[in-house]
């Protein structure tokens, strides 16, 4: 008993010391002639393909413009850097990393991370220290109906991705209240959000939901959904589920040989179906924000061309639109800060609010929710080894395969 | 209380203000603490190796934003009352379970405990009421912008504080013998009169209860519920428990403390030195621990300094 | 549900593609067991690396297809490395928890299995990866039974090396030390028998076992570095359902837990597929628990 305060001297210096040994380094979001834009991505964890995807994407763009001079505010050369803390791929530590950003290492111009889960976990730590945050991959439009006024997303949102897959499925059969549609949608925020995107679209249309299953993020066989849908026989099979899930869907749709006359996935390119699997994934369709082979153009990239071969030459291989969408994210922060003229976070988001341009990713400007009104989906075909555009028409550079033909005919 | 007890006390009333930066991060310390303390009830002063506490964590945290989402109340009413109905609920299952699990023993309780944390995730994950994968958004803290850290702050602070003095008042009481001697030897407390059934499930009552309470806490200031990542994280929380109460030593009142403490800090180090590694250094640092520090910190301190640290109270054997 | 259930009534033909799939990946359930019980049974340590063992298998075989060689070498050169690893595990950690409680060796293999998920990631990135072995599919009534043929030969190697390790454990002298070490370390130990290497041994044969599993997994489903933990508490269900020490049960179990668990995801929907699994091991945990509680038993 005597001891006790001689223990507790001891826990409490212990304590003491634990403390002062947590970094205290402040740096300053802007700091001499360097603005330091945040971004907690995964590195590690389930997104984590996704996750590099979307840090090369930002590494690029900053590059990309600090050749190019850097932003000039004021009259003021500031060159661009960014802080990178990694997520995990789990919403808790995101929304905790976005509170260090902007607290200990008093960042004020936020990057958003990959995917909508973490996006939804960031937005409200953004929102309620006003910071502004330009997010390039959370695409849920969950995220745009709860009033927030500091997130910005330059890309289009879940519904969209396969509204124009459902379209054609009813443009292809005559009475598109026959068609029967199924689906398969990992657990996650994102692909719920297209689960829910393409049933309305599809009952808007009259068409028949017949199977919605949700696959676990950690299930690595989808063969009862697909026993199911060898029994149902649908005429439009939907399967979300990040990279992942597109893999795992193509393999053992093959395995299987289970014959669906319309197949549409995302995530289709980063998960890099037809390097992995060849004639298999033919006559798949696959939703995309981005394509090199669209011609929009802005000066510091070039043409979309111009960007795919630039990051090939950094990173050796194609750019899925994961990494175009990223880049883009930072050109707007360019494009905003010089506009803005000022490096105060509201300024900032105030001139992000106006954003009008073109970048090599497409047309960006924000509506009141903060979601890119100015760019459409585009939709691939896997034909003969190729992603080829069959929607919208204006971008289309091949015809719709259609139907799939059965597999013992392939 | 004793003269350390003002410090720290004062240390903890002050911290918020010491260090303004860090706030949701000392708050958060507080959530650790609590999970380990929760955790020690069974895994360290009863011998019961629980991994499937998460569970009582993840029904509070739904419980709480379901409340704060469908009773209709402003914001501290609901969060308040959320917070108190998460640790009912929590306990309500800890009665259920408690009795169907508790009868198995070592590896076999360990596994169904695990087990039982997974698939509680699975089937909030297909839950659309509670938003299944989606996961839940819990409402905006409707104050200034600093008033949400200081808010939250104290409000787990003033929790775990409960929580540390119900712990420690019953550690000294009959109850903490009992649970002891279960842990010792439960087929001869048993033969002794001890009503072993009835003592395991209540000790699992309350921790349900602490760590229900602190759940629906824990959502809101993490803001977002995942049922796998946030709510039932056997991987991330459910893990880091049991290895806090590890590291500072199991069966301590002071133990898990200290834990959480340096394993708190540990980790906010990790993940700014070792971007991307940070997981790789937490798997070697469980094995280490295990290794080399199997009776935590304050049990090598025991061993070492046996005068200034041994405890009040007998020294509890090793577990086994 | 009740629609589902009614697909199957209407065309029973779909339950067998169930059937024929769910035993086809009990086949890796029940690899993976084998080693679990080994570990278990001499060793008393649950060893919940196992998974990760599988998903190292896995990305051996990967290896070995990168270096252009034929994918079904990757089954024993993904065995043998992770014979390898096995013992390199033993010799730096497990050694020093073999002889101490449970829950410390549960926690040791805790921490190695996040390790190894880890370090795969880093290393090899978090990419689904699969191997296509290019063998094709047979496919009966007309196509509503489909076997892809790789997932035959994994189920005939997993009998077969069931078979194989009966054989050894009952007849070869390793697998009599083997046995005579769980029956009794300390009087094994007096005979003459070095335990740590029997138990380094049984070790390493659990993760070879893995190793083989996890290059089956590759070629027929895919991988990637999380995939450990299904498998680890998979085969920890296996073991338990079967009883330690019952090979014939291990195989059985294996198997009937790959249909159950396909019907589950058939009938309910995937998203309770994972779901349906933990409970139903909870329920047989209590069920046993239940039974011997009786005789003032438990399982311990």
């Amino acid at each position: 008993m005597k001891n006790n305060k001689r223990k507790f001297t001891t826990y409490f210096y212990s304590l003491l010391a634990a403390f002062s040994l947590l970094p205290l380094s402040v740096q300053a979001s802007v700091e001499g002639n360097t603005i330091t834009l945040g971004a907690a991505v995964s590195l590690t964890g389930k997104y984590s393909t996704n996750g590099k995807h979307t840090k090369n994407g930002y590494d690029l763009g900053v590059k990309v413009i600090n050749e190019h001079g850097g932003v000039v505010v004021n009259g003021k050369k500031y060159k661009i850097a960014i802080k990178y803390y990694d997520d995990e791929s789990t919403p808790a530590r995101g929304a905790q990393l976005a509170e260090r950003l902007i607290n200990q290492d008093n960042i004020k111009f936020l990057l958003g991370p990959y995917g909508s889960g973490l996006t939804k976990a960031m937005a409200p730590v953004t929102e309620k220290y006003k910071v502004p945050m330009v997010e390039a991959n959370g695409a849920s439009l969950s995220l745009f109906n709860k009033g927030y006024k500091y997130l910005f997303a330059i890309l289009s949102t879940t519904e969209q991705y396969l509204q124009p897959a459902v379209a054609l499925a009813a443009e292809m059969a005559k009475d598109p209240k026959k068609v029967r549609v199924a689906g398969a949608f990992e657990n996650d925020p994102f692909s719920q959000d297209i689960s829910t995107g393409v049933f309305a679209d599809a009952k808007k249309r009259g068409m028949k939901k017949i199977i919605d299953d949700k696959l676990p993020p950690d299930l690595n066989d989808m063969s009862a959904t697909l026993t199911k849908v060898k029994a149902l026989k649908p005429d439009l099979l939907v399967v979300s589920g990040h990279a992942k899930g597109a893999a795992l869907a193509i393999r053992q749709i093959s395995d299987m040989k289970v014959n669906v006359p319309m197949l549409a996935l995302t995530h289709c390119d980063s998960a890099d179906i037809i390097g992995k699997f060849g004639k298999a994934a033919e006559y798949a369709l696959c939703a995309a924000q981005w394509d090199r082979d669209l011609s929009y153009k802005d000066k510091y990239f070039g043409s979309a061309e111009n960007f795919a071969q630039r990051f090939e030459k950094t990173y050796g291989y194609a750019p899925p639109y994961q990494a175009a969408e990223s880049a883009a994210a930072v050109l707007v922060y360019k494009d905003a800060f010089e506009r803005a003229g000022k490096l105060d976070p509201t300024s900032v988001r105030n001139a992000i609010a106006k954003t009008h341009m073109q970048t090599f990713y497409g047309n960006i400007k924000f509506d009141k929710t903060g979601k890119n009104i100015a760019k459409p989906m585009v939709l691939f075909q896997v034909q003969d080894g190729k992603y080829k555009v069959v929607a919208p028409t204006r971008w289309a550079n091949a015809k719709l395969r259609w139907p799939t033909p059965p597999w013992s005919k392939r | 209380m004793k003269i350390y007890h003002y410090i720290i006390l004062l240390l903890a009333l002050a911290a918020p203000f010491l260090l303004p930066d860090y706030r949701t991060q000392l708050a958060f310390l507080w959530v650790m603490i609590i999970l380990a303390l929760s955790w020690d009830i069974l895994g360290g002063q009863m011998g019961y190796n629980s991994f499937g506490n998460i569970i009582f964590f993840g029904i509070g945290m739904y419980t709480c934003a379901v409340f704060q989402r469908d009773a209709g109340l402003s914001y501290y009413p609901a969060l308040l009352l959320g917070m108190g109905l998460g640790g009912i609920v929590a306990m309500l299952s800890a009665v259920i379970l408690g009795n169907a699990l508790l009868g198995m023993r070592g590896h076999y309780f360990s596994i169904g405990t695990l087990g039982l944390s997974i698939a509680a995730g699975e089937l909030a994950g297909g839950w659309d009421f509670i938003g299944a994968g989606s996961g839940m958004t819990t409402p905006m803290f409707p104050g200034a912008l600093g008033d949400r850290d200081i808010f939250f702050y104290f409000l787990f602070f003033a929790w775990t504080l409960v929580t540390f003095i119900t712990l420690r008042w019953l550690y000294r009481s009959r109850f903490g013998l009992a649970i002891n001697a279960i842990r010792d030897n439960e087929d001869k407390a048993e033969a002794m009169g001890i009503y072993t059934t009835r003592y395991k499930v209540v000790a699992w009552i309350i921790s349900a209860l602490f760590l229900g309470v602190i759940g629906g806490g824990a959502g809101n200031i993490i803001g977002f519920i995942d049922p796998k990542e946030v709510a039932f994280s056997g991987s991330t929380f459910g893990v880091w428990m049991i290895l806090m109460a590890i590291t500072g030593g199991k069966g301590t009142l002071w133990g898990p403390v200290i834990g959480a403490t340096v394993f708190h800090i540990t980790q906010e180090l990790f993940w700014t030195l070792l971007l991307g590694w940070q997981r790789v250094a937490l798997g070697l640092l469980i094995v280490l621990i295990v290794l080399f520090f199997p009776e935590g910190i304050l049990g090598w301190l025991r061993q070492r300094y046996p005068q200034r640290f041994a405890a009040n109270s007998i020294k509890p054997d090793q577990a086994s | 549900m009740f629609d589902n259930f009614m697909i199957l009534f209407d065309a029973p033909v779909f339950s067998i593609d169930l059937l024929v799939n769910g035993m086809l990946i009990g086949a890796i359930f029940v690899l993976a067991a084998y080693g679990m019980a080994l570990v278990w049974g001499v060793m008393n340590i649950i060893n919940v690396a196992q998974g990760e063992f599988v998903m190292l298998g896995g990305y051996v075989t990967l290896v070995v297809v990168k270096l252009g060689l034929n994918p079904l070498f990757g089954i024993p050169i993904s065995a043998l490395v992770l014979y390898a690893i096995g013992w390199l595990m033993y010799r730096s950690v497990i050694y020093r928890v073999v002889d101490r409680d449970v829950f410390t060796s549960l926690l040791a293999t805790f921490g190695i299995s996040i390790l190894l998920a880890q370090l795969t990631n880093q290393v090899f990135g978090a990419n689904v990866q699969t191997i296509d072995t290019g063998l094709g599919t047979w496919y009966f009534m007309n196509g509503d039974v489909t076997v892809a043929i790789i997932k035959v030969i994994a189920f005939v190697l997993a009998v077969f090396l069931g078979l194989v390790l009966w054989l050894f454990l009952k007849k070869s002298r390793t697998g009599q030390a083997i046995r005579a070490t769980s029956q009794n370390p300390r009087a094994a130990r007096i005979l003459g028998i070095d335990t740590h290497r029997i138990y380094a041994t049984t070790y390493s044969v659990s993760a070879a076992l893995c190793g083989a599993a996890g290059s089956l997994v590759v070629m027929a489903w895919a991988v990637h570095p999380y995939i450990g933990l299904p498998y680890t508490v998979r085969s920890f269900m296996v073991v338990i359902i079967a009883g330690l020490g019952n090979l014939p049960g291990v195989i059985m179990a294996g198997l009937g837990l790959g249909v159950a668990e396909n019907f589950a995801g058939f009938i309910l929907g995937t998203e309770f597929q994972i779901a349906f699994v933990f409970l139903l091991m909870i329920a047989v945990l209590v069920w046993r628990n239940f039974a011997l509680r009786r005789q003032r038993k438990y399982l311990k």
